[in-house]
């Protein structure tokens, strides 16, 4: 921020300021049964269970993650991790409690959400560069980048959905990753791409992360989890059962 | 835990400012319109021709058969103009509210996964309504050129006041249906209920004189008020009746309906952004 730098006895400071304030958060779902008033009438004639049954999928998560901090969500499936993130980026809203972030952030929630098969790549570029809310001075500014990052630049014009899926999610990360953003969510995307490719994400990430970007990395991938991260929160059943250094969280998880 | 920290700075993720959030989202804005209209005519070789050449053909047969076969232009003249300018009106609030009701739906891959302020697919349904309805009103000022149609800063005014209400109407009524039609799909077979009752409800077969002879008087000053009715008489006034030289007059109390009309589109804005609003924090998950 601007105006810590401006200070010195603030930048000299060890306490940072918190980019991401997670308290007492709670989501509950509703399973539902019915999606039409007729199906919900008819249901409830014929004595059926029509009304929605609760399932609760985050109970009461507290975590404040500092600027410039790298964490990672860590629990195993169904254990309301991608949840928790989607409220952070405000996809989802908690039922109670609250989340309060600061500064830009952009998800990598299963990047390429945004992409029309229609689309040429470059047009795909664009639309899903303003999806992550950039400007058009800012995508034009990185749009060679963000195509020399995905190596596809022969196949840029073509229709995305000519595209293999390899190609497709070389692109959509390639756009999100060069998002103009304070905080990154990243969603088990790292997955994507031949091993060269991930080897290449991973070393962007760390740039970003030693540009003092906030990260929130959500991966069932535990070697790069451990590399990317200094921190991890573990989440069972939508129970927090530990936040603390990442080491002892793999522990915890194992066991 | 947090009570040291300057919350200030802060905000809550998710929470936007509505329909206002859209200006600081414009040129995403723009390139969802351009997605939706460039995607109409793919694989087409004469493209956007068509556009132009479909209103044109439906002028054409109701000239002939309205026209010269039913002998429609005795009572009202040059029938084929009112009936285009009416026709016109009608198909934009149709195509401009029914696709603002399944935009949402529409757009569910993206509105479960990123956040972006949602109001940006109803107002971009809107806006591609819009521009697929030019072409028509192109044809329809070529048609009402021909026949000696001179242009009038009144006239001109009216039709662009008839456009923002049309918008203003369809935006209301879609951010409401648009957002009830995500928990239940009924919104959008009703949606459609509503089109027919308003195509048939609108002055646009017939003259405002009809329903005035056989409604009582209150019941005839709602009828008027209804903010298409009001649109599509301004489409008359503006276009067909300057083509005319012994026509039926205007409807009395203009001014007044038309600004009923008015309030009606405020009101329907308020009520269905407020909605919009209620629903939207439930959007994700019930997609």
């Amino acid at each position: 921020m601007t105006h810590e730098a401006a200070s010195p006895e603030q930048s000299l400071s060890p306490a940072r300021k918190p980019s991401i304030i997670v308290e007492g958060v709670r989501k509950t779902f509703l399973l539902r049964r019915s999606h039409s008033f007729k199906e919900a009438a008819i249901g409830w004639i014929r004595g059926k269970d029509v009304w929605s049954k609760k399932f609760q999928a985050i109970d009461d998560v507290s975590f404040v993650i500092d600027e410039g901090e790298s964490v990672a969500i860590l629990g195993y499936n169904g254990s309301g991790k991608s949840t928790m993130l989607k409220m952070i980026s405000g996809v989802l809203e908690p039922d109670a409690g609250r989340v309060l972030v600061r500064g830009r952030l952009a998800g990598l929630i299963e990047v390429g959400a945004g992409f029309h098969p229609d689309l040429s790549g470059r047009e795909n570029v664009y639309l899903n560069a303003a999806i992550l809310g950039m400007k058009k001075h800012e995508i034009d500014a990185r749009f060679d980048d963000i195509v020399e990052f995905s190596g596809i630049e022969p196949f840029i014009d073509q229709e995305v959905k000519h595209y293999s899926s390899g190609m497709f999610m070389r692109l959509a990360f390639s756009v999100a990753i060069h998002a103009e953003l304070d905080i990154l969510l990243v969603d088990e995307i790292l997955s994507v791409g031949d091993a060269p490719f991930r080897a290449k994400c991973q070393e962007k990430i760390h740039s970003l992360a030693e540009a003092g970007k906030t990260m929130v990395i959500v991966s069932h991938d535990l070697e790069m989890v451990r590399d990317l991260c200094e921190r991890g929160i573990v989440i069972r059943e939508g129970r927090q059962i530990f936040d603390g250094p990442i080491e002892e969280a793999l522990k915890k998880l194992a066991g | 835990m947090t009570t040291s920290v300057d919350l200030t700075e802060y905000r809550q993720p998710g929470r936007g400012r509505g329909l206002l959030d859209v200006f600081s989202w414009r040129y995403l804005l723009r390139l969802l319109v351009r997605q939706g209209t460039q995607t109409r005519y793919r694989n087409s070789v004469l493209g956007w021709t068509w556009s132009y050449v479909k209103p044109a053909a439906q002028f054409l047969v109701f000239y002939i058969v309205m026209g010269v076969f039913l002998q429609f232009h005795r009572d009202i003249e040059n029938f084929a103009v009112y009936l285009f300018a009416g026709i016109v009106v009608v198909n934009f609030f149709n195509e401009a509210f029914g696709n603002a009701t399944r935009s949402i739906v529409d757009n569910g891959a993206l509105v479960k996964k990123i956040y972006l302020p949602r109001e940006l697919f109803p107002i971009a349904a809107i806006l591609v309504a819009f521009i697929h309805f030019l072409p028509q009103a192109a044809i329809l000022l070529v048609v009402c050129i021909l026949l000696g149609w001179m242009p009038s800063v009144a006239g001109i005014c009216g039709m662009l006041l008839a456009i923002a209400i049309v918008a203003a109407i369809a935006l209301g009524l879609g951010l409401f249906f648009g957002a009830l039609n995500v928990a239940y799909r009924d919104a959008q077979n009703f949606v459609e209920l509503i089109q027919l009752f308003s195509t048939w409800s609108v002055p646009v077969l017939y003259t405002w004189q009809m329903p005035a002879a056989q409604l009582p008087d209150w019941l005839f000053a709602i009828y008027m008020s209804n903010p298409l009715v009001v649109a599509v008489e301004l489409f008359h006034e503006a276009m067909w009746r300057p083509t005319t030289s012994s026509a039926f007059p205007p409807a009395e109390d203009m001014l007044l309906h038309g600004g009923v009309a008015i309030a009606i589109c405020i009101v329907a804005l308020t009520i269905g952004q407020a909605v919009f609003r209620r629903f939207e924090r439930r959007f994700a998950q019930e997609l």
